[in-house]
């Protein structure tokens, strides 16, 4: 199991052949109390860099880009109900959705976690 | 070679920039100010502990004017001050404050204000991205009669919340007594300091509170005073926000501005009796023909509050629709967000004045979808004023 990081602070659990998509704990404390968040739908194909969820604080409505292609294979309902999941457990409980990954080598462009504190720092 | 020099906004800085910065404060550039948006407690928590308890604002960012008699007599500036705004500034009794708005000739609202009466002279609070051309616009037209002064060396900060009363009175012991709406000068006692202040019983959150202007060099003592209270929590510009909109209060150039009208923005009631038709001092302000016709024959749009019904937010700028197939927008969300002691999204716009009425189905684009949302009245959160 790995997991990367983009510059726009997601992260993805690569497992197999899936990617298990989220915003970091990062990207949560810069966002601060999150009230919603919209999922993309199961079965849609998304492309790289292509807006796949929308994350909603009290000030404002931040795009989740999807990192990689792919086709969703699953989403987090637990956030409809408990949105502050994000802020709670950004990096755990509150993974967004799931993308059967669709190209590989997209992978590569990514960061590991010592590159992405590197990032943040 | 051409090299691009982005130049940073020189923001100006209020006399309790230090000491909020120090309480943690996450800053912003709003109205050419640092400020702060939130502190580490967060929005959600700023703004339920302000419902709760007392939440503590800097708005130094705002517009203080003095606006004196040259004659003396202070009904001479309100006289004159009636030239720029459809309010009866005349019937404003010392120590009392009122809510008004500077109309344009189309009847649109230049900015919106708070009057005092403080005796010999009116002093006037306005909004901080407005303040320049507001004093502009006072020294064209009222010179003849009044001296402006901008008090710009002063700090103001909002205290607002169900315990501001009981915090105030640790250093203030008259300002439990005061009416919503009261004004006049106070001494605050802090730690061997003995500071005058202006006070007045209002604010921008729907709670009962109090609005202390505050001469600069003694904003820190007092400020800290109020935030060492445990009742007391810092709240940040977010906060302020989602309060105001909770309890249906306009934002300067979002809900109003120079396009609009009083009476589409549903604030006929702060249009006094005496100005309208028919009044002893009728007219005589910018606009004063269509604000007028208005009131007699109703405007085509006004400004209402909604409730999505799902829970994703309607923000500003969404298109408002008739149904959920129509291709063309019939209004527009003019603020729109979260309400954190709602536990719901609320919005406010304009609607033609056939899809105004309270209970109607609209729906607003977001992200290309059509989302119902449920005409209502404000306040969304009743008021909690101490009349």
């Amino acid at each position: 199991m790995t997991v990367l990081y983009t510059t726009d602070h997601e992260w993805l659990r690569i497992e197999g052949e899936t990617a298990t998509i989220g915003i970091t704990g990062y990207a949560q404390s810069q966002l601060g109390d999150v009230v919603f968040v919209e999922l993309p739908k199961i079965g849609s194909q998304l492309k790289k860099a292509e807006a796949a969820a929308v994350v909603e604080s009290v000030k404002a409505a931040s795009d989740v880009y999807a990192p990689i292609a792919g086709e969703v294979l699953e989403v987090n309902d637990a956030l409809g109900a408990e949105p502050g999941l994000i802020n709670s457990d950004a990096e755990g409980k509150a993974w967004i959705f799931k993308l059967r990954i669709a190209n590989r080598s997209e992978l590569e462009g990514l960061m590991d976690g010592t590159a992405y504190k590197t990032h943040t720092a | 070679m051409a090299t691009h020099v982005s130049e940073a906004p020189i923001l100006q800085e209020t006399p309790l920039h230090a000491l909020l910065l120090a309480r943690g404060g996450k800053m912003v550039a709003f109205a050419g100010y640092d400020m702060p948006v939130q502190y580490p407690s967060g929005v959600l928590k700023e703004h339920l502990h302000t419902r709760a308890s007392a939440g503590l604002f800097d708005v130094s960012h705002m517009g203080q004017i003095a606006l004196r008699p040259k004659s003396g007599n202070v009904r001479d500036a309100a006289l004159a001050l009636e030239r720029l705004v459809p309010q009866d500034i005349v019937a404003v009794a010392p120590g009392r404050q009122r809510y008004a708005q500077f109309t344009n000739a189309a009847g649109g609202i230049l900015d919106d204000l708070m009057v005092v009466n403080l005796g010999d002279h009116l002093f006037l609070v306005v909004n901080g991205a407005c303040k320049a051309a507001d004093e502009a616009h006072l020294r064209e037209h009222l010179s003849d009669a009044c001296t402006i002064e901008v008090l710009a060396d002063r700090a103001l900060v909002a205290l607002q919340g169900p315990k501001a009363a009981s915090v105030l009175a640790k250093i203030c012991p008259e300002a439990p007594a005061m009416r919503f709406m009261d004004a006049s000068a106070r001494i605050m006692r802090v730690a061997g300091d003995a500071v005058d202040c202006l006070v007045s019983r209002s604010g921008y959150t729907g709670e009962d509170g109090y609005e202390i202007s505050i001469p600069g060099a003694h904003a820190e003592n007092v400020v800290s005073a109020l935030l060492d209270d445990p009742d007391v929590m810092p709240v940040g510009l977010g906060a302020r926000d989602s309060l105001r909109l909770e309890a249906g209060l306009c934002l300067y150039g979002h809900d109003i501005d120079a396009t609009t009208t009083p009476i589409e923005a549903a604030l006929e009631w702060s249009v006094q009796k005496s100005r309208r038709s028919g009044g002893a001092r009728a007219g005589g302000f910018p606009g004063a023909d269509v604000i007028l016709s208005q009131f007699e024959q109703g405007a085509a749009r006004r400004r209402v509050g909604m409730k999505p019904e799902g829970r994703a937010p309607v923000r500003e700028g969404a298109l408002l629709f008739a149904d959920a197939g129509s291709v063309d927008p019939i209004g527009t969300v003019t603020s729109g967000g979260f309400g954190p002691s709602l536990n719901a999204p609320i919005s406010m716009g304009y609607l033609p004045v056939s899809h105004a009425a309270t209970g109607g189905l609209v729906f607003a684009d977001v992200r290309g979808q059509r989302l119902p949302l449920r005409v209502c009245t404000m306040p969304f959160v009743p008021h909690n004023y101490k009349r």
